[in-house]
């Protein structure tokens, strides 16, 4: 299929193939430097000084416009003394909470559907990665018009039923949740396409053995599948983590963080800290702290599960 | 006696499917059916459930065009999009290639950082990166649009896995014939990796276009911000003066480039998408 054009007999081929391994192994070396050249410079112009500018702006007070001041852990102290810290790793920790179960549920009842070999079942998937693909700004600003108190079609509908408006936004209690629900709705679509990949990883011999043994479906589904799909588990657990994380344009569109700071975000936070009231110093030390806290949780997460499973 | 209570087992089950799916397609269409048949009503109609329009206008589009720099904007991200998209398909397919198929001191501690950038979570990079903006005089410039997207960790490893299988044969005798690696590269390496390069392509055409964050913080210009940029601004300024079927009809707008592109490569975009599970 591809010998090399002239390498007739063995002899003259091994003989080119050496000289030509010799030869390139020698422009490879400086060929090799030239290509990864412009991954140096990126990494060293927009990863590496970043991180170590980070790392230095920790111990600075600084309004971007003035001298840099050293004020050595005042910013960490500071942080460890915030509750505006805690209420917006508090309300990760809230849509966490509702986003990931109701996500891994609707997606895996669909995926295990969709993995059938039903007709229409093209056209299905296509619908329901709809929302995944559509930027953010788009589904936060057609839900918050879903979501609005009088004029909104949510609580139209629920109104025509007979039940009572619901705050959706403008309640403390239920703002996050509803921002949970409407991030679900738009992922859900992405991780239906991967549980689907993960189910058809899983191999049928499992499946045939437990027919013979007799088992029922929902054996099949417990002892089976579940085991199996843990992989796509720990990866949905961790996209959905570092999303929660990364919540911006959904507050700042729909609430502005409130009411009450019950939807400030931590990359509002840090954004509010940086360009409203120019604390470059403060903003540095909640982005390093909250990229730690969320390495932390995915690497506990990826423990917990794969001990869970004894893997 | 058995076999037709499985049958009828698995008409129940179909059936039960159907149900559960077609459930969550109109969960996820009326939304979109509703937002687009809002923004040719008048406002007085816009909370009605029903997705017909009594009466059509297109007095909201009108007022869209009117208030904001809605066309120069999409120009905009297309620009940018595009530029950062080819950019990241030649710089990251060089790296793929030396990482897979050259030999060089370094090279695995290369692709030891690059794994690690792949963990590395944004907000700890975003205050400085607006810094160094600022020290380059790149804010309200296409440059930070562009330039920090050009090479990401993804791209990379997606290439180098796909090069390795390229077989070796084909390469020694592109070398035999005198090829230099740029022209294996380009010549060879390419044409075999087309789903590479579209998945790469798709993924961050896709991240890059829907990207907001980054365009708000380093565009302050209303004619060199993003389209997405824009329309969030539309939304939560007072530019749109409390009208629904106006910042609708801008997030309708802001929708239909990427749904036209996803109607003619849905199966790319889904199958580039399940390979982001890689990144975990």
């Amino acid at each position: 299929m591809s010998v090399a054009p002239g390498a007739i007999d063995g002899k003259t081929q091994t003989r080119r193939h050496w000289a030509a391994g010799s030869r390139s192994t020698r422009s490879s070396r400086s060929a090799g430097y030239v290509l990864v050249l412009p991954y140096i410079a990126h990494f060293l112009t927009f990863v590496a000084f970043p991180l170590v500018f980070s790392f230095l702006l920790i111990f600075h007070r600084w309004d971007i416009l003035s001298a840099m001041k050293w004020v050595g852990l005042a910013n960490v102290r500071r942080l460890l003394h915030d509750p505006v810290f805690f209420r917006a790793l508090a309300n990760t920790g809230v849509f966490l909470l509702i986003h990931i179960p109701l996500q891994i549920v609707i997606a895996l009842t669909l995926a295990v559907f969709l993995n059938e070999k039903l007709p229409l079942r093209g056209f299905f998937r296509a619908v329901f990665f709809l929302p995944v693909v559509v930027s953010g700004v788009v589904t936060t600003m057609l839900w918050d018009s879903l979501y609005a108190q009088d004029t909104g079609v949510l609580n139209n509908l629920l109104s025509s039923m007979g039940l009572g408006r619901v705050p959706w936004l403008t309640s403390p209690l239920m703002a996050m949740p509803s921002i949970a629900f409407m991030a679900t709705w738009k992922n859900v679509g992405l991780y239906i396409v991967l549980f689907i990949v993960g189910l058809q990883s899983i191999p049928q011999y499992l499946y045939e053995a437990a027919d013979i043994e007799g088992a029922s479906s929902w054996r099949k589904f417990r002892d089976i599948t579940l085991p199996m799909l843990n992989p796509t588990v720990v990866m949905v657990l961790i996209l959905s983590t570092i999303g929660g994380f990364s919540l911006f344009i959904e507050p700042y569109i729909m609430t502005g963080g409130g009411p009450i700071r019950s939807t400030l975000s931590a990359v509002l936070y840090i954004y509010n800290q940086a360009f409203q009231f120019n604390h470059m110093g403060y903003a540095a030390t909640l982005g390093f702290f909250f990229a730690l806290i969320v390495f932390l949780v995915v690497i506990l997460q990826k423990r917990v599960v794969e001990r869970e499973t004894g893997l | 006696m058995s076999g037709r209570t499985t049958k009828s087992k698995g008409v129940l089950k179909r059936a039960i499917a159907y149900l559960l799916l077609l459930c969550w397609t109109v969960v996820c269409l009326y939304p979109f059916l509703w937002m687009l048949s809002s923004t040719f009503r008048p406002e007085t109609e816009i909370g009605s459930l029903n997705p017909i329009p009594g009466r059509v206008t297109l007095e909201n589009y009108r007022l869209v065009f009117a208030k904001i720099p809605i066309a120069r904007a999409f120009a905009n991200s297309l620009f940018v999009s595009l530029s950062a998209t080819a950019g990241v398909l030649i710089f990251t397919s060089m790296i793929g290639y030396a990482l897979s198929r050259l030999r060089f001191r370094g090279r695995d501690s290369i692709f030891a950082v690059v794994l690690f950038t792949m963990t590395l979570p944004f907000q700890i990079t975003l205050i400085p990166m607006y810094v160094l903006m600022v020290k380059f005089g790149w804010n309200d410039t296409y440059y930070a649009l562009i330039v920090p997207y050009l090479i990401n960790a993804f791209a990379i490893v997606v290439f180098r896995q796909y090069f390795k299988s390229v077989p070796e044969d084909l390469l020694d005798a592109a070398r035999i014939d005198g090829c230099s690696d740029f022209g294996i590269l380009f010549r060879i390496m390419w044409p075999l990796s087309v789903p590479a390069l579209i998945t790469v392509a798709i993924i961050t055409f896709m991240n890059i276009w829907n990207e907001v964050l980054w365009p708000i913080i380093v565009i302050r210009k209303w004619e060199l911000m993003t389209m997405p940029q824009l329309v969030a601004l539309f939304a939560v300024g007072g530019k749109a003066e409390g009208l629904l079927g106006v910042r609708l009809a801008a997030a309708s707008l802001l929708a239909l480039p990427i749904v036209i592109a996803y109607a003619f490569f849905q199966r790319y975009f889904i199958a580039s998408m399940a390979t982001t599970g890689l990144k975990s």
